[in-house]
């Protein structure tokens, strides 16, 4: 059954992105660049698993048409929609205070916050 | 053991891993970004778990989760900076 592939390929893709995150902020040298490999990762990731589980609550609304899948999948749709606006709000959050506290980039060429209050 | 349980497991094995660097990390806005990546994988782990254990009341929980846990980041992030 051609549904049941589709939500296991999309389990494979968000747990791949997660482990992808994980394994970025155990590697890499300064706060920035976990930053960027946890936020981007992450949030891709738990998107696909929740549209693994929207994909199977539109198939089970299919072939019962019982309202409560109806509900899980409105419901899931609220929850990827606030985690993604409060994932990149937050990361944005964390590397201005990380910049004001006085962490620089470890390796970086180019500073164009240099200087400025 | 379903698809979906095996899942959680791979998402509870990846917290674990986030927590190293959650202890190990040297500064403290190293342990806020992993706080940050446990926080999403246990929205991601509770919105399977409700298909898992069948209680959409669940995912409500993992709503109110990121909500919550977004406002403890700015928090974190607002006293890090030192602008509290």
């Amino acid at each position: 059954m051609i549904l049941n592939v589709l939500i296991w390929v999309a389990l494979g893709i968000g747990l791949f992105f997660n482990t992808l995150g994980v394994i970025g902020i155990l590697r890499f040298p300064d706060v920035y660049t976990r930053l960027h490999a946890d936020t981007k990762a992450t949030t891709f990731g738990s998107i696909f698993t929740s549209i693994a589980v929207v994909l199977y609550a539109a198939g089970q609304y299919w072939h019962t048409l019982d309202g409560q899948y109806a509900t899980l999948a409105l419901h899931t749709v609220i929850a990827v929609v606030v985690l993604a606006i409060t994932n990149a709000t937050g990361a944005h959050a964390i590397a201005r205070a990380a910049y004001r506290r006085g962490h620089r980039p470890v390796q970086a060429v180019v500073d164009h916050l240099e200087g400025k209050p | 053991m379903s698809i979906w349980m095996f899942t959680v497991s791979v998402l509870c094995a990846l917290m674990l891993l986030a927590m190293v660097r959650l202890v190990r990390g040297p500064t403290a806005a190293d342990r806020v970004v992993a706080l940050d990546a446990i926080n999403t994988l246990v929205v991601a782990s509770m919105i399977v778990l409700g298909v898992a254990f069948k209680q959409i009341i669940f995912i409500d929980v993992a709503i109110i989760y990121a909500l919550l846990s977004y406002v403890g980041t700015l928090f974190i992030a607002k006293y890090l900076g030192g602008e509290l």
